[in-house]
């Protein structure tokens, strides 16, 4: 009986959603401040009925209730319980209802953050909220609900995808989730401001934090996608350009800018219809990821199973929600002519360049995520369009923003007039040249021009950060604490450009086969191969390789890689083996038995490789610090 | 008019993406379009050579020659493969009810497992290869299991099928191209 409890919860959420957006947005007969509290009651409702739902999900996997068609199909008796629970967002269904109640939890910390707005505009963005929450609940219990039932219920289930039955994993939808939906709060507090008319620095100021939010859990999110795929998926990259990875990255770039255009808006009063149609762009990238994902257009490894009618229920969220936004914003979105202008070297303008920098790379990733479906669709022919054109694409417009943050943090806003600092910048740009080469060079590579840009331009934005803060510090001005996070994120900018141009440049990589015994050298180390013996895992079988990492005849480490194969589905999966030294990475996967008692085996050299996800850690501290100093700043 | 076009671009942008995607998948649901077919480099290559020991007697070999002059359906497979045994069934009807020639290619599997498989379900096959180390496998351009490809009687692969080979996925794919043949 249990899981027709969940399709009540969602029932029942579909009925409040509905309810919070008549109340938000219909012009009705009684008080605003009846509408208020009636919406709050809905907007918690929403939240609570959704709770119940995935609750049930998860009962239902725990519990190995096989007559539910998703439990079935995603997991069996042998899956330990962690992965049983991750099961609930393993697959299309019931990520779906993640979706669905992350949002809800989204609309209740905009209610409880939101009491300062004036009632009207409250109403009206929690109303929106209520809006994009109907679509996507409709869609669950009409096209994909996770509560379905089996005719007849099979004994035993089929696996949860082996590739997703890993810690980082279970954590990294949830968290990308939770990043994705976020962008629909700026998206709401963009079409609330529009229609309710308050074009003004206000909406930014309101807007900022719950940006910043979203923006945070996105980076997460990637960073710890990215990190998967390096230790789990065993070849050993860390971005694959996978149309659902640039799914999840162009709303990052999109919410990147945003957040600087907001800062603008907020202290200026500046690009407000840019901001405005940033913050519409953003969600439309985000709702554009979940239809690429979800209907099947394009190929990836992660896509849910195809379905051309969820296709076109997408594709009609979609066009409702953005052609809704786009047309609020030709009819009501024009803001009133701005007054104020500004240096070419103020704050703004670097601002400006950056947001034009950031916009264009999310726009060309979307042109060559969306080419191959373009020339198909017109019949031009099949390609694929890879790693070559993205990796372009991405870096000239992003090298130069890497150098334009070190100087653009340091103007000022209006009139910037950056000659009090030009000479420590261009000391610093110095040292940060001689560093950068001095760091090529120790690597004994050939060494590339574009290898030394990267680390000067690393190397220059810590430094130039560094001596933001160091300056902001000095002053006393009293805004301390709030640039700080700006310094940190920058400074995680930095440390992740180091890390890209030194794994670039300097990675190796070998395919050898390797009998017991046998050793190779790998960059400034010796691996050596001890044999093979069998594993037993829960729910997996699979061979384990035994090696041991040399430096100078020292050990430095002893590593073991495994290949599972797992019961259900019989799919296999290589977990490799990571010795992670100071400023490397040695990266060994076992391949197959090629006689002889020979393995394959995979070595990479990985020099700089954490620095990525460092960086992405960094950024997404340097944001959780100003959310922090922010809250804190409005308490008091 | 130029009002117009400045507040609206956005929108007319968004609607040519979104007529774009409505086009896709009007494309993909008539079967046009269908991004998961990879067009195997293979097709119409003569089918690579292999020279294996079979499954049921070790010392015997089954040779991709051994076919040349009929149509021949070589199927991967393995008796760890879920899909495989969901295949099975269909595999028994076409090889007992239409009289298909089925040689299968044992990949990456346990022959003891493997010839226990066949021993519980029934073996619709002629002869089993065993593809220990999935070397042929490769040269087949096997992704997964279970594959299967047509060859013509010149030794050419004429089509290629991913997943299941299904009853309705042969009468669909395999048996046109061999009437076809047997016309001419």
């Amino acid at each position: 009986m249990m899981p027709e409890w969940g399709t009540l919860a969602l029932a029942v959420a579909v009925v409040l959603a509905l309810w919070s957006s008549v109340l938000g947005l219909a012009p009705l007969r009684w008080s605003e401040s009846m509408s208020l509290a009636l919406i709050r009651q809905s907007t918690y409702g929403v939240w609570l009925a959704l709770t119940v739902a995935f609750a049930v999900l998860i009962h239902a996997l725990v519990t190995h209730d096989f007559s539910v068609v998703y439990v079935a199909k995603n997991s069996n008796t042998e899956l330990p319980v962690m992965y049983c629970v991750a099961a609930a967002w393993g697959a299309h269904e019931g990520s779906l209802l993640l979706w669905a109640l992350l949002l809800s939890v989204w609309a209740v910390l905009v209610w409880n953050g939101s009491h300062a707005l004036p009632s009207r505009l409250r109403l009206r963005v929690l109303g929106v909220l209520g809006l994009v929450q109907l679509g996507f609940l409709l869609f669950t219990l009409l096209t994909s609900s996770p509560f379905e039932r089996a005719v007849v219920a099979p004994t035993e289930g089929a696996d949860l995808n082996p590739i997703l039955q890993d810690p980082a994993l279970a954590l990294h939808p949830p968290l990308l989730y939770m990043g994705y939906v976020g962008t629909a709060v700026a998206f709401a507090f963009a079409v609330a401001a529009m229609l309710g008319g308050q074009l003004d620095q206000r909406f930014a100021r309101w807007a900022r934090p719950w940006v910043l939010a979203s923006w945070v859990s996105l980076t997460l999110g990637i960073t710890l996608g990215s990190f998967w795929a390096y230790y789990e998926l065993g070849w050993g990259g860390w971005w694959f350009w996978d149309p659902v990875e640039n799914a999840s990255f162009m709303p990052w770039l999109a919410a990147t800018a945003l957040i600087h255009s907001l800062a603008v808006t907020e202290k200026r009063g500046l690009f407000t219809q840019w901001t405005l149609l940033l913050s519409i762009l953003t969600f439309s990238l985000s709702l554009l990821g979940t239809f690429l994902v979800r209907s099947g257009v394009l190929v990836s490894v992660h896509s849910f199973a195809a379905d051309p009618t969820r296709g076109l229920f997408i594709l009609g969220l979609l066009v409702f929600y953005i052609v809704g936004a786009l047309l609020v914003y030709a009819l009501k979105g024009q803001a009133l002519k701005q007054s104020g202008g500004f240096t070419e070297t103020s704050r703004e303008s670097f601002l400006l360049i950056n947001n034009a920098l950031l916009v264009t790379t999310a726009l060309l990733i979307l042109l060559g995520t969306l080419w191959p479906l373009i020339l198909e669709v017109f019949k031009w022919g099949q390609i694929s369009v890879g790693p070559p054109y993205f990796n372009v694409a991405f870096m000239i417009p992003m090298l130069p923003l890497v150098f334009l943050v070190s100087v653009g943090a340091h103007a000022a806003w209006k009139y910037g007039a950056l000659a009090r600092r030009q000479r420590v910048l261009g000391a610093l740009a110095l040292v940060a040249l001689g560093g950068g080469s001095l760091l090529a060079l120790s690597y004994h590579a050939p060494v590339s021009l574009l290898t030394v840009s990267g680390f000067w331009a690393g190397l220059l934005v810590i430094f130039s950060s560094a001596y933001l803060w160091w300056n902001e510090f000095r002053s006393a001005t009293g805004v301390k604490s709030a640039a700080l996070g700006m310094v940190i994120a920058h400074i995680g900018i930095g440390v992740f450009t180091i890390g890209v141009s030194g794994v670039s440049s300097f990675a190796i990589e070998k395919d050898v086969s390797l009998g017991v015994h046998d050793a190779v050298p790998l960059a400034d180390y010796t691996v050596q191969f001890l044999g093979t013996h069998p594993v037993k895992g829960p729910n997996y079988d699979g061979v384990g390789g035994a090696f041991v990492v040399l430096r100078d005849a020292t050990v430095l480490a002893q590593l073991e890689t495994q290949k599972r194969v797992f019961h259900a589905g019989g799919s296999a999966m290589t977990h490799a083996a990571i010795h992670s030294g100071g400023g490397y990475d040695l990266f060994l996967a076992l391949g197959e038995d090629v006689g002889q008692g020979k393995w394959s085996v995979r070595l990479q050299y990985k020099p700089l490789v954490r620095l990525i996800w460092w960086g992405g850690v960094l950024m997404a501290l340097g944001g959780l610090w100003a959310l922090w100093f922010r809250a804190r700043e409005g308490r008091a | 008019m130029n009002g117009v076009i400045k507040r609206f671009w956005p929108l007319w942008l968004f609607l040519l993406l979104a007529a774009l995607f409505a086009k896709a998948l009007i494309n993909i649901d008539r079967g046009v379009l269908d991004p998961h077919a990879i067009q195997s480099p293979l097709l119409n290559k003569a089918a690579p050579a292999f020279d294996l020991p079979a499954l049921q007697n070790a010392a015997e070999r089954v040779r991709s020659s051994d076919y040349r002059g009929r149509f021949v359906v070589f199927n991967v497979w393995g008796s760890w493969c879920v899909a495989c045994r969901e295949e099975h069934e269909s595999l028994l009807k076409l090889q007992l009810e239409r009289g298909v020639e089925i040689v299968g290619i044992d990949w990456k599997d346990d022959p003891n497992e493997a010839q226990r498989y066949l021993q519980k379900l029934g073996n619709p096959y002629r002869h089993v290869a065993v593809d220990r180390d999935g070397s042929i496998a490769i040269n087949y351009g096997v992704y997964g299991a279970p594959e299967s490809f047509l060859i013509a009687p010149n030794g050419v692969i004429v089509a290629k099928h991913t997943g299941p080979l299904t009853v309705e996925a042969f009468a669909q794919e395999f048996a046109p191209l061999m009437n076809a043949e047997q016309r001419r």
